[in-house]
């Protein structure tokens, strides 16, 4: 049950993914993206990893890619397609494929940790062990980060604030 | 400037109380005032099944009456039609024929009379100016809604009074 | 799970199911009653005894119009903008407790569709979801007046997401968890949380109203500027799936405060009640349990009706000012809130143990 749903759930994960990048409309990629980030909060929850799943979904799909279809709303789609240069379509091609082939040969000497059954604790996603987890043992890397979102905001607000004298519209 | 009155409210742009600007407060005050209305008294009335009582020298429709023998005292002077404000009142004069003398009290008669009820105003100086009493406005009857702009132009069909055969008002 | 849970859960969803559309069908019944009582008239009274079939008669009015479909408009979103916004609307009334649990032939059975430790987190992703509908809608109709709409609809949402998730914040110190059922259980009586976080309803209580598009806060269908807003467009039943959402989602906000603030399905001197009723713990607790469904519809009820009744008092905001409201008001306000109820925490640990 939770094999078949598991390769269900990746293979929509990988078709929606590579339909962002197929199709021509950038606003249906969006979408493509949200459901695409559905279906890893999917996994998640497969993975008893429920907290996640829905900071998943309210992060990314409620507030990053609302920005995201909000941005693009407002390009303005011509009708003539942006026409890619050959070679930088050729440039794309072998960027990936190398990418690709380094990330296989890396992942190939990985070793994967399997879990043991005796020792596997179901209920290490659940909020609570999370909340101990990061407030416990990644207590410093936890608050640096907090720290660096701090300094971004302040650096957005200092973007976004009008300067003296400066006229809008 | 002296003002002409002392009813005039005097405003003075103050500073706004802590109160004025939490907002609360004053939203709290419009609430009551709309719940106290929602106990209130309806106004409405069912139209169809009551009726709104009418003023003794209500204007409403008009009718063209007949005299005591039952025949139409209009007789097509046309002065009901200068006198409109409006010019909703357009006829058509005709000569009497023998044998119709108990149709029509006098020779000349209206062959066609119409009233458009859209133009019309409902002033009643086409009562004012007939000088054989043959229009008024009824105090009891209105033109009610139709869908069609012609509906509303009333002919004599309409408009004059039907013979009074046997009531005795 | 058993297959006789199985069985009562898909009865219990099926039923829940058809109460969120059933009283979405009368809120615009009542919406139509409250704005005329409040203008001092009686409303639609024609369609059956005091008007109650009217719902029926709008959506068969709605079914007849002409389903217009824009000509450059991008098909597939037009037709699928409605849909996912009643979708979505429908979706977060699953983890909702409508009452405790009943006890049928010694089975324990809760009245709360599905049970998950995230209850809270669920229903704020689905809210924060909600806005789709609207943005694809309103930008597939190819309009500038509907792609208006639904930009403003898209960063009302985010503004006010950001200071409803901090006022919920302070009631997950207080709890301590996420569950919506064990929010609700800590409120048993008259314990409930109202009377420590009257500040942070207030702030959830705006951030409701601007999360459901709801007057003070309706800029997105502003018809005054906007002409119909993101649902300009759109015609037949796919608009009135969008009011319809919008009636869903009332619902929705108005479960999650009755459950959050005001006790859920909790009143006054039930254990009294419930021992003053019959010796037998199993009729004792299925008593109080039902009459602790009608008490949580009656907080949903008045909830709506208080929706409807802001509605009907109080004009609209400038988007400006509303963004202002959301930003520099509410979000400090929040905050200032969770350091208070943190303080209040720490000092009932210092003082009460
Ligand atoms: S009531 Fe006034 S407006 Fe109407 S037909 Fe008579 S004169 Fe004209
Ligand atoms: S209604 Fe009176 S004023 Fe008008 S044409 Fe007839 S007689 Fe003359």
């Amino acid at each position: 049950m939770t094999d078949s749903l598991f390769f269900f759930l990746a293979s929509l994960t990988l078709l929606c993914a590579l339909m962002v990048v197929i199709s021509k409309n950038p606003v249906h990629s969006v979408l493509f993206l949200i459901l695409t980030f559905f279906t890893i909060s999917g996994h998640y929850i497969l993975l008893n990893a429920q907290f996640l799943a829905a900071v998943n979904i309210i992060v990314y799909a409620g507030a990053i890619m609302v920005l995201f279809l909000f941005v693009i709303m407002f390009l303005n789609q011509s009708q003539e397609r942006v026409r890619t240069a050959t070679i930088s379509k050729f440039a794309g091609v072998t960027a990936g494929g190398l990418l690709f082939i380094v990330l296989v040969a890396a992942l190939r000497d990985a070793s994967v940790q399997t879990y043991d059954p005796e020792t596997f604790d179901s209920q290490i996603g659940m909020v609570e062990n999370l909340g101990k987890v990061l407030f416990g043992d990644y207590l410093l890397p936890f608050e640096l980060a907090s720290v660096l979102f701090l300094v971004a905001m302040v650096g957005a607000v200092m973007l976004g604030k009008k300067e003296e004298g400066e006229k809008h519209f | 400037m002296e003002p002409l009155t002392n009813r005039s409210k005097k405003l003075a742009k103050k500073e706004m109380t802590f109160a004025e600007k939490a907002y609360l407060p004053a939203i709290a005050q419009g609430l009551g005032i709309t719940l106290k209305h929602f106990f209130k008294k309806k106004s409405t009335i069912q139209y169809p099944e009551e009726t709104r009582q009418r003023s003794d020298v209500w204007r409403g429709l008009h009718v063209l009456k007949r005299d005591e023998e039952g025949r139409e005292r209009c007789t097509a002077c046309g002065l009901c039609a200068v006198a409109c404000p409006a010019e909703a009142i357009t006829m058509v004069a005709g000569e009497r024929k023998v044998g119709e003398e108990h149709l029509y009290r006098e020779e000349k008669y209206a062959v066609t009379y119409e009233v458009n009820m859209l133009r019309c105003i409902f002033c009643g100086m086409c009562e004012e100016a007939c000088p054989k009493a043959a229009i008024f406005l009824q105090d009891d009857k209105i033109a009610p809604a139709r869908y069609e702009r012609d509906e509303f132009i009333y002919g004599k069909d309409r408009l004059v009074e039907p013979l009074k055969t046997t009531e005795t008002k | 799970m058993e297959s006789v849970d199985l069985i009562y859960k898909t009865i219990y969803i099926l039923v829940i199911f058809g109460i969120t559309l059933l009283i979405a069908t009368y809120s615009t019944y009542a919406e139509r009653k409250v704005a005329a009582f409040i203008q001092d008239r009686i409303g639609p009274n024609r369609a059956g005894p005091f008007g109650l079939l009217q719902p029926l008669a709008d959506a068969g009015k709605m079914f007849f119009k002409e389903e217009f479909i824009p000509a450059k408009s991008n098909k597939a979103l037009f037709i699928l903008g409605p849909g996912v916004a009643m979708l979505i609307a429908c979706m977060s009334s699953a983890v909702i407790p409508f009452g405790d649990m009943l006890i049928i032939g010694g089975r324990e059975v809760y009245l709360q569709a599905i049970e998950v430790n995230i209850g809270l987190l669920y229903v704020f992703g689905v809210v924060s979801l909600g806005v789709y509908g609207v943005m694809i809608g309103g930008w597939a109709s190819n309009n500038k007046f509907s792609l208006l709409g639904a930009i403003r609809a898209a960063s009302q949402n985010i503004s006010y997401e950001l200071a409803m998730g901090l006022s919920i914040i302070a009631i997950l110190m207080m709890t301590g968890s996420l569950s919506l059922r064990e929010i609700a259980a800590q409120q048993a009586g008259f314990n409930w949380n109202i009377w420590y976080q009257p500040l942070g309803f207030i702030i959830f209580l705006v951030c409701a109203f601007a999360e459901t598009n709801r007057t003070p806060f309706d800029l997105p269908e502003c018809e005054a500027e906007l002409v119909g807003g993101y649902h300009t467009e759109y015609s037949s039943m796919k608009l009135g799936l969008f009011l319809f959402a919008e009636y869903i989602n009332i619902f929705v906000a108005s479960a999650v405060m009755a459950t959050l603030y005001f006790g859920a399905y909790n009143f006054p001197f039930m254990h009294e009640l419930g021992a003053l009723i019959s010796d037998d713990p199993v009729i004792a607790n299925n008593v109080i349990t039902i009459l602790g469904v009608v008490v949580m519809f009656a907080k949903i009820f008045f909830f709506i009706f208080f929706f409807m009744w802001v509605r009907w008092t109080l004009p609209r905001f400038r988007f400006d000012q509303l963004m202002k409201l959301g930003w520099q008001i509410l979000i400090p306000l929040a905050i200032l809130n969770i350091i208070l109820t943190g303080g209040g925490i720490l000092l009932k640990d210092h003082f009460f143990n």
